[in-house]
Parts: C-alpha cells; structure tokens; sequence
C-alpha cells in the first residue's frame, strides 16, 4: 500500500485550502492509500507512446462575435455575495500590512 | 402516467395542467415524508406555471412538447432566484442569478417544475447518502439507497412524483440510480446537451440527462433539452436529434456486443437478466454475442484519478467570496481554509484531498499523466469494438438496491457501484439504462446500451426494443 503520512495529508490539505483537524488527518491518511493502491493497477498497463486524453472530443477555441451583451445584474449577483459594501465583493485582509 | 400522454391530453385541452400538477403534489404529499426525494418542492410556483400553459391551451396557443408535464430538477441546475444547494452546506441559501439552458428549455416546452431533487453532495457519491440535508430512500424499499448522485430524481420518477426528471451523470449518476430505482435513465453523448447552468463535478465527464418512466418519455425529454447552446464552449453544434421516431424501428439486424469485462463479478441475479436480454434482442433480430472493451478494466481507477483532479479545481470556487457559506478569518487564507473545512462534507474534502494529491508535484504524472493515457486507450478499444458492433450491451450497476449505511465506512466499495458505467464517461459515449426484471430480493435490475458517440437514435431504437421485451 502506498504509504502517505499525516505530513503528507497536512501538506495537501494546505495546497487545497481545506483547514483539517487532527482525527481528518489519521483518516484520510488511511482512505487515499486504499484508493491509490486500487490505482496502482493504473501502471499494469503499457502506456508508452499512448498520447493523453484531456477531453473526448478534441477541441478547438471557439469565439463568438465582439457584440455588447446583456449581463448579469450586478446587484442580483451582490445579493448572494457573504459580504459586499459599494458595489463590490468585501474580503478579509489579503496582505500582511495592518487592516 | 406517462409524460406523452399528459403532454398529449393537455395540448389538446382534454385535461388542464393545473390537474395533473394538483395530482402529483398529491402523490408527493402523501410519500416524500418518507422518501425524501426533494430538497424543495414548489407547489405554488408549479401551480402558477401551470395556470399559464392552461392558459395557453385555451387561448389556441401551442405550450409545447411537454405542456403540463411536472419534471423534477436535481439541486445541481442553476434555476433564477430558486434555491440550489448541490445538497451542500456550501450552497444552502444560495438562489442562483440565471437558469440552466436546460431549465429554460424545458419551460419553452410547457414542463413544470415542480421541486429541486435530493443527491450527493456536489454529485459525489453513489447512494444520496452524502446529502447534507439527509439520505433519500428507494421507493420500491425505503430501507435501501436510491443510488445516486441523482438518487433523488430516479426516486421522484419511481415513486410517481413526477413524470420526468433530469440529473447529472459524470460516472454513472444518472444510470445507476436509474437502474436501482426501476427507471429508464440516460447519459447523453458529451456535448450534445448543454452544461451551462450545472454546478461543475468533473467538466470533460459531467453531463446532462432525463430520468424517466418509459424509453419514450426519455427520448421526448432528450429531444427537448438537446442542441447547440452558445453559452457551452463544449457544446456541439448541431441540433437535437430526433428520437421519437425512431422507437418502433425494432433491431432486426443490429450488432449488438455484451461486454465480457463489464459482467464478470456482478451479482449472479443482475448477470441473469443480462443473458435475458441479451436473448431477447436475439429473438428481437439481432445478432449477439459477447464483445472485449479490455481497457475498461481500469477505468475505475483512471476515473477516480481524473474525476477528483478536475474536481479539486472546479471546486476552488468554493471560498466564501462570491456567494455561498463563509466562515471569517484574520486573513483571507484564514477565511478559504475555515469556509470549505465548514462547507463541504465527509466525501466532498476526501476527492478534493486525493485529486489534489493527483495533481501534486512529484505524483502528476504517475497518477493524472497515466489516467490520461488510459483514457486513450479506452477509446481506442471501444472504437475496435464499434467496427463490429453497433450497441454494446453491460449490466448498469454490480447489484441491485443496497441497505442504507452498507458501503458509507468504505469509500472503495461504495466506488466499485459505479464500474459498469464509467468506462461511457470517459469516452464520452451516450448510454441508456432499461429496467429488466428484479433481483431474487424482488429489487429492479438495469440493463445498459451502450452506443458510440452521437449513437443515440440506434440506442434508443434498441432499448425501446428491449423495453417492450421486458414487459
């Protein structure tokens, strides 16, 4: 079984933002080895030369004409928002200065 | 009743809408207690949209293909001003800005929405059980899961709620239930129904797609929200093919495969009604025998690889700016961690967990890079098998409806649920699931067509087929 420590885990979890506590760390731990040695039979197969598949179909840009659109309105849109002040989305500090 | 009678009876004023919708919030009222099919019904609006194609009708008016059929939506498609939660704390509250092309679509043909279904959290899950708001039970036994993500829709069609529904399917969310529930399901073809106004799972797999009673009823809700959409980058532009035509056409001569990977160890009961099937479309005119898709004895593993990784970034959206739950911070990284470690439940952080670990330097290409290159191989075996098949034929799910609570300890059971109908996801092939008989435990068994990419009309041609053999 692929061995993935709660360093590990903690590691990941901060790469996904996801605050996790002490008894979420032994546990997923122990269910994403189990899920990643199911996945192991991934590497039984002879892959060499095979190209990936991002998408079943193969995709090109598609653009549409430079026309002005309708929109969303911005006050529905504000009005799910958790806070929003003057028209725009209210944040916590994102940098180290003093708020 | 079925969705092309009512459709029928209402646009030729033999019957009001305003009565066939008063008669299911009846039916509802009496069982969704119990079955816990719904996040929300809409009595009132439903009864409003109602009074609106009655008035229609009575005006000369034309409401549409679907004029007065209630259809149930699973709480994964944006509906204006209408809460849509993705049975998630995350959401809960949330009232969405604009429709889902699909809802839109299916109101311009006269449908009535009558309630916002149950499902797995943000659609992971095989069961409904990973709903935050609670499980939803199968209506056949109400001690066993509908299946799931769409577990909610498949039930509201089983138990009458409503005579359509529409859920998502990104590795079996629509079939599987379906199957469970005793209801015609169906994956379309990627690209040919519109994901504008679906919440976003897994974005090269998650598609669009109508729970229903008869292969009829689904071919009719497909015709209605298939086509070119604009607001789709992915969708493909050509218009909705037409189905109910082809119902009647029988499978005299078609080539139809039994996948011998997908039947090995499905319950002995779910294989002998395969073999009936397989019989049935013999004696029907085809010619069956058993065909070899050998890639997709991996695609478990491939898709649970792929599907998380897409996950764990579509789901980065989630962090308490926009809209949905936050939870404050000091600082801004602070208010992401707390927000989603509050928001999302058990199953959500676990696949955001392993496909960020996918993702991450030093495992991309042992784990994302390879699931990529057996996505490759997968089509590339089903096109070798498409050179000597029209239809595939394969079991929907390993087994019939299980207890509530028997697989949620161990995410790698409830996983395996999903094997038999993967493999469509990842090539983004259409497939169908037909109730075919029940299980020794007096359960519905699903049998799934599978078909190659916009195949649609030989697909349900074949399971309007088998369906007749079936009853």
């Amino acid at each position: 079984m692929p061995l993935i420590s709660r360093d590990d885990v903690a590691h990941v979890a901060r790469l996904a933002r996801l605050d996790v506590t002490e008894e979420e760390l032994d546990r997923f731990a122990e269910q994403l080895a189990a899920v990643l040695e199911h996945a192991a039979d991934l590497a039984t197969l002879d892959t060499a030369g095979v190209p990936p598949t991002a998408h079943p179909f193969s995709l090109v840009n598609v653009l549409r004409d430079d026309v002005v659109g309708r929109s969303l309105d911005r006050d529905e849109v504000l009005a799910m928002a958790p806070v929003a002040e003057d028209g725009r989305f209210r944040v916590p500090r994102i940098l180290g200065e003093a708020p | 009743m079925a969705a092309v009678d009512i459709a029928r009876d209402v646009r030729a004023g033999r019957r009001s809408a305003r009565d066939v919708v008063e008669e299911h919030l009846a039916t509802i009222a009496g069982r969704e207690a119990e079955l816990h099919a719904f996040n929300l019904v809409l009595a009132d609006s439903a009864l409003a949209e109602a009074d609106e194609v009655d008035r229609r009708v009575a005006a000369g008016e034309d409401p549409g293909p679907l004029a007065g059929v209630p259809v149930a939506l699973k709480d994964n498609l944006c509906t204006r001003g209408i809460p849509t939660t993705c049975s998630s704390r995350m959401l809960e509250g949330w009232r969405p800005p604009y429709d889902a092309t699909v809802v839109t679509r299916l109101r311009e043909a006269g449908a009535v929405v009558v309630g916002k279904t149950n499902m797995d959290e943000f659609a992971m899950g095989s069961s409904t059980e990973n709903s935050a708001f609670g499980p939803t039970r199968n209506p056949h036994d109400p001690s066993r899961v509908p299946g799931g993500s769409s577990g909610g829709s498949a039930a509201a069609v089983a138990a009458g709620f409503v005579a359509l529904a529409l859920g998502s399917d990104t590795g079996g969310s629509i079939r599987q239930p379906a199957s469970l529930c005793g209801v015609v399901g169906v994956k379309p073809t990627y690209g040919l129904v519109s994901r504008y106004g679906l919440v976003a799972f897994a974005s090269s797999l998650d598609q669009i797609g109508p729970l229903a009673g008869t292969v009829a009823d689904a071919a009719l809700a497909l015709e209605v929200i298939a086509g070119h959409d604009g607001a789709d980058s992915t969708s493909i532009p050509q218009r909705a093919p037409s189905l109910s035509d082809v119902l009647e056409r029988g499978v005299d001569g078609l080539r139809i495969g039994v996948v011998r990977e997908l039947v090995e160890g499905i319950d002995p009961d779910v294989g002998a009604r395969l073999s009936e099937a397989a019989a049935a479309l013999e004696a029907a005119g085809a010619k069956v025998d058993e065909a070899s898709v050998p890639a997709v004895t991996v695609g478990l593993s491939a898709y649970y690889v792929l599907a998380t990784a897409e996950a764990s970034s579509n789901l980065a959206r989630y962090d308490g700016v926009r809209y949905g739950l936050r939870v404050d911070g000091d600082d801004v990284t602070a208010m992401y961690g707390a927000t989603r470690a509050a928001g999302f439940g058990a199953e959500v952080k676990r696949r955001i967990m392993l496909g960020t670990y996918a993702l991450s330097a030093g495992y991309y290409d042992a784990y994302y890079g390879q699931a990529q290159r057996v996505r490759t191989l997968i089509l590339r075996d089903f096109e070798a098998a498409y050179e000597s098949y029209d239809l595939l034929l394969a079991p929907t799910a390993p087994t019939t409806a299980f207890a509530l609570g028997a697989k949620t300890a161990d995410p790698l059971a409830m996983y395996l649920s999903d094997v038999c109908t993967i493999p469509s996801n990842m090539a983004g092939h259409p497939a169908i699931s037909v109730p075919y008989g029940r299980g020794a435990d007096g359960l519905p068994v699903g049998v799934q067509l599978l078909a190659p990419a916009l195949g649609e009309a030989t697909m349900f041609q074949a399971a309007a087929a088998l369906e007749r053999s079936a009853s």
